[in-house]
């Protein structure tokens, strides 16, 4: 039985501060998350508002995280004058390099995290608003939700599934690799133009993904230079025998849920059918890279890849493989580690959108980014005449992207929704319910001046005593609701809390 | 290969309504409203619109990610 796939997005965010001379985007980031922060905590919120957990910014890491060594390990990543924050949703927020970065919380279904990943969106939203009431007149700092700038760099939304340590990671590269080719046909978020090198507008108008045109290699560890398809960091954030967790670098951003759904739903489904061994079709290319940009680059979706064995496929065929078997998959083996009834709607959502895309993708407006955008920008280019090469067209693929609800082009589309908007909000604020997130999320909004460190696998909380008290967290499913709402409902204080927990192991 | 090319095959035979589908009453509609969507989207986008579109294409430079 596969291991439940607990699922992840961590989002790198485009972001532009308008109206200074040389903006600083690493300032300009800091600036947004610390005004949402300060928003959150700011005097006559009503509970269960977020509050800052953790910020290494006042923080002596060596000090308190002496003898913390899961801790230890994490250390290296973070860049400890950058704002760094865990909300009260068990998401972090943080700066990345020059970006704002989301992580969503950890979620057992794609449709609880196509909640978190438009809470997200949501967080950001607020930060913009509370980062322009305090900016000078003239200046704004605007957010994006898109993975490229159009001149060759290119920023990430990463998604992270838990996997089997016993699985071998030979099978995971074999299979995983066909999925994360073929799937662009719903993943992709579109883009205007291309960045291969020696590409330019005239070769090509559009294409699929924001980020084919940036990977390189089929397999390593890099994650910004010399790109792989399948990315190798080993960082399992939980119980490093049994745990794997795969980290997939390999996707776009996307603003449709349905796009969102499919993309981590049918990963979660292929990914379990690898650790159980259940694939016995192997569909590997002859050129994994070449065959991830020639799927980007056909907007006809026919274009036929050359496999290893001699043989070819066009995307549309894999995808229809693989989830003939993911059906047969879940008939089965059930559906319990691939996100319960979530799973059967996966499925049944999957299958429509390849048919539809088979036979003519335009009514997947509103599911389907890379078709929603196409709408806009050829219309548009239509309507005024446009050359394809008219800047203008990259303007409309960048605005897209916009978070701005009064500016994004995305936000007009009336793109089909899966979640309520009341689940969306009530997201920002209250973590998921089965997984570790519970305990992170909870703790931290009962008990926030009590919360020293928190991370993906423990918590470090100073109960007033000689000594911090470390909870460690290394299985991704406990702590859940289930788990710990009475416990937490029942305790007075943070002391009562530690105390008990550490009485009931495990 | 062949026996992905079944698989398709058989996905066919097994489906005809499906592809029927894709020519109901509700498909065309939704092909309607699309293209009048389309058409309110593109009368106020304009207004929407970055005022310069080459300066804030320039301006669009996003360094040091991942």
């Amino acid at each position: 039985m596969a291991v439940p796939k607990i699922l992840g997005i961590e989002t790198e965010f485009g972001i532009l501060h308008r109206g200074v001379p040389e903006p600083n985007p690493v300032t300009a980031s800091s600036l947004l998350i610390n005004a949402y922060l300060s928003r959150c905590s700011a005097p006559g919120d009503g509970p269960g508002a977020p509050r800052i957990g953790w910020d290494f910014v006042d923080e002596s890491p060596a000090l308190d995280l002496r003898g913390f060594s899961a801790f230890d390990a994490m250390a290296p990543e973070i860049e400890t004058h950058l704002v760094n924050a865990v909300l009260t949703n068990g998401a972090r927020y943080y700066v990345d390099h020059a970006h704002p970065e989301l992580s969503t919380p950890e979620c057992l279904d794609a449709l609880d995290l196509v909640r978190f990943d438009r809470a997200a969106e949501q967080i950001l939203i607020e930060s913009m608003a509370a980062a322009n009431e305090v900016l000078p007149e003239g200046q704004e700092i605007v957010v994006y939700k898109n993975n490229s700038d159009g001149k060759g760099n290119s920023y990430g939304c990463h998604e992270n599934y838990l996997i089997d340590r016993a699985t071998p990671f030979g099978r995971v590269v074999a299979h995983a690799t066909t999925h994360f080719v073929t799937r662009q046909v719903f993943t992709g978020a579109g883009k205007v133009g291309c960045e291969l090198p020696g590409c330019s507008r005239s070769d090509i108008d559009f294409q699929l993904t924001q980020r084919a045109d940036f990977f390189e290699e089929e397999v390593g560890l890099e994650t910004t230079l010399k790109r792989p398809i399948i990315n190798t960091r080993d960082e399992p954030h939980a119980d490093p025998l049994r745990y794997r967790r795969l980290h997939v670098i390999v996707g776009d951003a996307n603003l449709c849920e349905v796009a969102t759904f499919l993309k981590v739903g049918t990963t979660a489904i292929v990914l379990a059918m690898v650790d159980d061994d259940f694939l016995h079709r192997e569909a590997r290319f002859a050129d994994p890279v070449r065959a991830l940009q020639e799927v980007s680059l056909d907007q006809s979706l026919g274009r036929a890849l050359e496999l290893a064995d001699g043989t070819t496929a066009t995307a549309i065929e894999l995808q229809w493989d693989l989830l003939e078997q993911g059906r047969k998959y879940v008939e089965e083996r059930g559906d319990e580690g691939v996100g319960g009834p979530v799973a059967h709607d996966v499925l049944d959502r999957w299958g429509e959108v390849l048919a539809t895309l088979e036979e003519d993708p335009e009514p997947l407006v509103g599911v389907v980014d890379w078709v929603t955008k196409r709408h806009i920008i050829n219309g548009y280019r239509d309507r005024h005449g446009l050359q394809p090469d008219d800047l203008r067209l990259m303007a409309l693929d960048l605005q897209y992207h916009d978070l701005r609800p009064e500016r994004s082009l995305f936000a007009r589309m009336g793109a089909e929704t899966l979640v309520d908007p009341a689940d969306v909000e009530r997201g920002m604020t209250t973590p998921p319910e089965g997984t570790r997130a519970y305990f992170r999320g909870r703790c931290l909004d009962r008990w926030p001046d009590s919360v020293v460190a928190a991370n993906w696998d423990s918590m470090v909380f100073d109960a007033g005593e000689e000594s911090l008290r470390r909870v460690p967290m290394m299985e991704p499913t406990r702590g859940s609701r289930a788990h710990v709402a009475t416990l937490i409902d029942d305790c007075d204080d943070i002391t009562e809390l530690l105390d008990r927990l550490s009485g009931r192991p495990g | 290969m062949a026996e992905r090319e079944q698989v398709r095959r058989e996905r066919i035979e097994r489906d005809p309504e499906s592809a029927d589908e894709a020519s109901t009453p509700a498909a065309s509609e939704r092909g309607e409203r699309l293209k009048d969507e389309l058409d309110d989207l593109l009368d106020e986008i304009d207004s929407v619109l970055e005022t310069n579109a080459e300066e804030f294409v320039k301006s669009y430079v996003q360094k040091g990610g991942e």
